[in-house]
């Protein structure tokens, strides 16, 4: 079921800004577990599960279901297209990839590239600017033009695969599944005594600016706020810099961004129910929603998940399953676990 | 219903006005007394933004046009009378060499450099101010250190084009007034937005946005051009038409907003064209994330050399502009 | 002497505690209100009288330091900076680590063993490592943990003319100047704001005047002061001695002209030395207060310090007594209905 969900994910394209298609993906498989969804101004899904008792505290958890991409700029005289990047796009990685140019209707296109056997050696030795690429849709320049226009999004088009073990590769974990966490802390919280209303929601333009997590914070204005992202799994040119490593466990955020005392609460109940889990350090802008929920309005007590992820806004991003099933079970238990507390107490300095 | 007439006398006016963010002071005031007259009401906020009412119904429209120019501060003043400055906004050390600036008061001056090994090392600070006087003494009767100017240049109309400092954003505020003026009875309540310091991080916006507390926001902007030689990729031109944004470094466009956008540039025949900008933000990057979030757009002028005192629009998109949103505003349900 | 047991606590950006506890104590009895917030501000408020307005005062309780962010297997400890720090700085101090302040050093290899072109290049932080004198890793994992906070070890000094060196200058001048402030009586309501987290995005701040809803504010800095040999001068930035400077412009702020006015009156009415601090690149407080809701108009009235972000940054104690008498003044000053949105 959670495979089926991130591979459905993941396998829809949702561009920051466009995030359409992707929230109704989301919102088919939440809805048998939520009292409510709704979507604000800016295109955030809001999911609502009730607590059981009416003390109403609201716990808000964010993971972004935007995902990087392209958009057209240009189309040219021969009928290949022009393009822009929506999000931090690595240019290295686009060389020969194979795109979905979204127009009045989806076309394949590759981003194709000049074989070396008419480069000079200079050529070789550089990277090819995003300026200089072309994407060859195959068609002539009015065939093109019926169909796509400046300012149509372009995803990048990649299947899932599975790998050794539990891992999984593809497009779009980042922060797919980050949602799937959500999904399965709300699917635990189904079958558990929780009093606060939690509040999961799929952010929008995360990756373009924090942006959907201001708005949906500032409209929710929560007690406690955590965002669900991924983090930087430690890979052969990484090592010994202390990264988090795929598999042992979600890595919980301590750090000026994260509040001392939701940082405690989620190790303590990782130790309690023996999850596995991982600690990251953050000195100072995570660069994740929970920047942005922090300093909502008079201020949020923040706390920060990160799923372990290699090669991040590549197209063949790599996370451990379990990972995020622990991180889900992890998230459910300290729900669960404010059932009685005073959170005032809880989160005074 | 102007066509391709302009007010130029008006135009004229608002471009030379001096107002560089922060010290807006005097083309506030000679804007509030061109459109008193034709709103309900006018305030001016704690950040100095010019807000003007047109009470009505319907959805609340914040239109937003940055009152406030690029120009440059004065941060030392040594012995030999020669001032030094950093930037107001975005200001290229390249386009400000030998070019004139003017404070305040009227004094001017010349920008001028020290020598350097090569030219590509210029930065502003290496880089002075020369007002004619050769003494610390004499400088500061006049100027002193925080003064801010503004760049001297010509106002030109020409044919089909103006050419002039400033057209970033006056030639917005000019948009905006002439619809104001236009705008007949409305099924909405607009509030005219002249905003202030834009040119240093969209601020005046953030402010006003939260005051105002929209249920649609639209900036108008100048938006830079891809058709002059060896341009940047970029599919806008002079001449053909009012640009709809679609992105830019400040706001990817709600594709519920630009399509409005589009289909009331359809039906009323309006030229247009679509913009994407790979630098640079708007006034509707700011209202946007207001409060709980703004459906936000943007009426893009295209302009060529934007930041530099030669900046050129051409007249029909600048008319274009002005009926675009003017039919917007008209728009009775609006349903975003 | 209170600015010493202000600079010597401990205060890295997201871990305040213990200098929030100092400011509490030193204030809990000259205010009508005091909280700690989500974020960790202290947040005060001294009533004050019908028709005045309220006036925002704020000061940052955090400092730049660094975080321990691995200990390898000999027992060494790899660390991430907090805040702005030129890196070069780093190499052969003294630092505390952990609430048990456990000292330890950022070493470096003897000038001996270098090679020629070695010593022209700076160390960066990759490569450096605090030694706690631990053999081993599990001996260090007795005393310290990832993620434990580390400042500088300096010794609060008195010196030269009127001058102190001290870490944290940056911005316990400015804490020591409002708490001064907040034994003061008022006409004006006055909300004092203890903030945290200035040093990595201004962050404390915007949430307090979110709180706060003031009719202005003022900043209480400890500022860039580079009149040194070397700097032409207009790189200065403000001078040493010279008094409290009042700030025109920054990365962040555009601050009002018209308190900037009246803060300046008030010194000179009053001879004390004022000057005016060169605008700059960087940024305060303010920019995060004044675009909060409708606009906040903005001051900042710094103390300057030199070499400043280091562990041995100088003031002079002649500019600490002018700001607090320039800022008490001006607050005395503020008459009915002045400041007070229509």
């Amino acid at each position: 079921m959670l495979k089926e969900f991130i591979r459905a994910m993941v396998e829809t394209p949702g561009l920051s800004g466009y995030e359409t298609k992707i929230s109704n993906v989301v919102e088919d498989y939440f809805r048998p577990y939520s009292d409510d969804i709704v979507r604000d101004k800016l295109g955030n899904l809001i999911i609502l599960k009730k607590g059981n008792i009416g003390d109403r505290k609201k716990i808000f958890l964010a993971a972004h279901m935007d995902e990087i991409g392209l958009m057209v700029k240009q189309i040219d005289e021969k009928g290949f297209i022009k393009f822009t990047n929506i999000g931090g796009i690595d240019q290295r990685t686009l060389l020969t990839q194979e795109v979905v140019v979204h127009g009045k209707e989806d076309l394949f296109g590759v981003i194709g590239n000049k074989p070396p056997h008419i480069l000079s050696e200079e050529e070789k030795k550089k990277t090819v600017k995003m300026e200089d690429m072309l994407i060859d849709v195959g068609l002539h320049k009015e065939e093109v033009e019926e169909i796509v226009s400046v300012g149509d999004t372009i995803s990048i088009m990649r299947k899932m695969i599975n790998l050794q073990g539990d891992r999984i590769s593809s497009k779009a974990l980042d922060d797919r599944a980050g949602v799937a966490v959500m999904y399965e802390c709300i699917k635990e919280l189904n079958k558990m005594n929780h009093y606060c209303d939690v509040y999961a929601v799929a952010t929008v333009q995360e990756e373009v600016g924090l942006r959907g997590s201001i708005t949906s914070a500032y409209n929710i204005f929560p007690d406690i706020g955590i965002a669900i992202d991924v983090g930087f799994a430690s890979t052969p040119e990484l090592a010994g810099d202390d990264l988090s490593e795929l598999g042992k466990g979600p890595a919980i955020g301590f750090g000026a961004n994260i509040h001392p005392k939701v940082y405690e609460g989620l190790t303590k109940i990782a130790k309690e129910y023996n999850l596995p889990y991982q600690e990251e350090i953050h000195p100072g802008e995570t660069g994740t929603d929970a920047w942005s929920i922090q300093v909502t309005q008079s201020g949020v007590a923040t706390g920060l998940i990160s799923i372990p992820l290699r090669y991040m806004h590549t197209s063949v991003e790599v996370v451990d399953i379990d990972d995020i099933k622990n991180a889900g079970k992890i998230l459910a238990n300290f729900i669960v676990s404010l059932n009685l507390v005073d959170l005032e107490e809880m989160l005074c300095y | 219903m102007f066509v391709n007439r302009i007010n130029i006398e008006l135009l004229k006016k608002l471009l030379m006005t001096f107002g560089p963010s922060g010290s807006e002071e005097k083309i506030r005031k000679l804007i509030k007394e061109e459109i008193e007259e034709f709103v309900d009401e006018v305030k001016v906020d704690a950040l100095g933004n010019l807000i003007a009412v047109r009470k009505g119904k319907g959805k609340k429209i914040m239109v937003a046009s940055h009152m406030d120019e690029i120009g440059i501060m004065v941060t030392n003043i040594d012995d030999g009378g020669f001032l030094r400055f950093t930037n107001v906004g975005g200001v290229s050390p390249f386009t400000s060499l030998y070019q004139r600036v003017v404070f305040d008061d009227g004094t001017i001056g010349t920008i001028g450099m020290e020598k350097l090994e090569e030219i590509k090392d210029l930065k502003l600070d290496k880089m002075f101010i020369d007002i004619g006087l050769s003494s610390k003494k004499e400088v500061i009767k006049r100027i002193n250190v925080g003064d801010v100017a503004t760049f001297c240049s010509p106002f030109v109309y020409q044919k089909d084009c103006i050419i002039s400092k400033t057209l970033d954003d006056r030639i917005g505020c000019y948009v905006a007034i002439e619809a104001l003026k236009e705008l007949k009875d409305s099924p909405n309540e607009i509030y005219f937005v002249f905003t202030v310091q834009e040119e240093v991080g969209l601020r005046g916006a953030k402010t006003a946005a939260y005051g105002v507390n929209p249920d649609l926001g639209i900036a108008i902007d100048v938006t830079m051009t891809g058709d002059t030689p060896k341009a940047d990729t970029m599919e806008v031109s002079l001449g053909k038409g009012v640009a709809i944004k679609v992105k830019d470094r400040s706001i990817v466009v709600n594709p519920a907003v630009k399509d409005f956008m589009t289909e009331v540039a359809v039906e009323n025949d309006i030229p247009f064209q679509y913009e994407i900008l790979d630098a640079g933000g708007t006034d509707s990057g700011s209202i946007h994330l207001s409060r709980s979030g703004v459906p936000s757009g943007v009426i893009s002028i295209p302009c060529r050399y934007v930041h530099s005192p030669s900046e050129m629009v051409y007249i029909s998109d600048v008319t274009n502009s002005i009926k675009l949103l003017l039919k917007i505003l008209e728009k009775e349900e609006i349903n975003i | 002497m209170l600015l010493k047991k202000l600079t010597m606590a401990n205060g890295v950006s997201g871990n305040e505690d213990e200098v929030r506890n100092i400011i509490i104590e030193e204030i809990k009895d000259y205010v009508d209100e005091i909280k700690t917030d989500r974020l960790g501000n202290i947040i005060t408020i001294k009533k004050g009288k019908e028709g005045f307005p309220r006036v925002m005062l704020a000061a940052h309780m955090d400092e730049v330091g660094l975080m321990v962010k691995s200990i390898d297997d000999g027992g060494f400890i790899r660390f991430s900076l907090v805040g702005g720090i030129d890196e070069r700085i780093l190499v052969s101090k003294q630092v505390l680590i952990g609430k048990d302040k456990i000292p330890g050093v950022i070493g470096a290899k003897a000038i001996h063993l270098q090679e020629k072109d070695e010593r022209n290049i700076p160390l960066k932080v990759k490569q450096l490592y605090i030694d706690i004198g631990a053999d081993s890793k599990e001996e260090a994992e007795k005393k310290i943990k990832k993620g434990d906070y580390i400042t500088f070890n300096s010794e609060y000094v008195r010196f030269g003319n009127n001058l102190i060196k001290a870490k944290a200058l940056d911005d316990r001048v400015g804490c020591a100047v409002l708490i001064d402030l907040l034994k003061g009586e008022y006409d004006a309501w006055i909300y004092g704001a203890f903030t945290v987290q200035e040093e990595i995005g201004l962050r404390g701040a915007k949430v307090a005047a979110y709180n706060a809803d003031p009719n202005f504010a003022i900043v209480f800095e400890g500022t860039l002061c580079s009149d040194i040999t070397g700097v032409p001068e207009h790189s200065h930035i403000t001078k040493l001695g010279k008094g409290p400077a009042i700030s025109l412009k920054d990365s962040y702020t555009i601050f009002s002209k018209e308190l900037n006015k009246c803060i300046y009156e008030t010194a000179v009415e009053n001879n004390i030395k004022i000057q005016y601090r060169q605008p700059s690149s960087g940024g305060n407080d303010a920019g995060a207060i004044h675009t909060i809701k409708e606009g906040i108009p903005c001051a900042a009235l710094s103390v300057p310090c030199r070499y400043i972000h280091s562990p041995s940054s100088i003031m002079s104690l002649d500019d600490f007594e002018g700001c607090k008498k320039t800022a008490k003044l001006f607050l005395k000053g503020i008459k009915k209905g002045e400041y007070v949105c229509e």
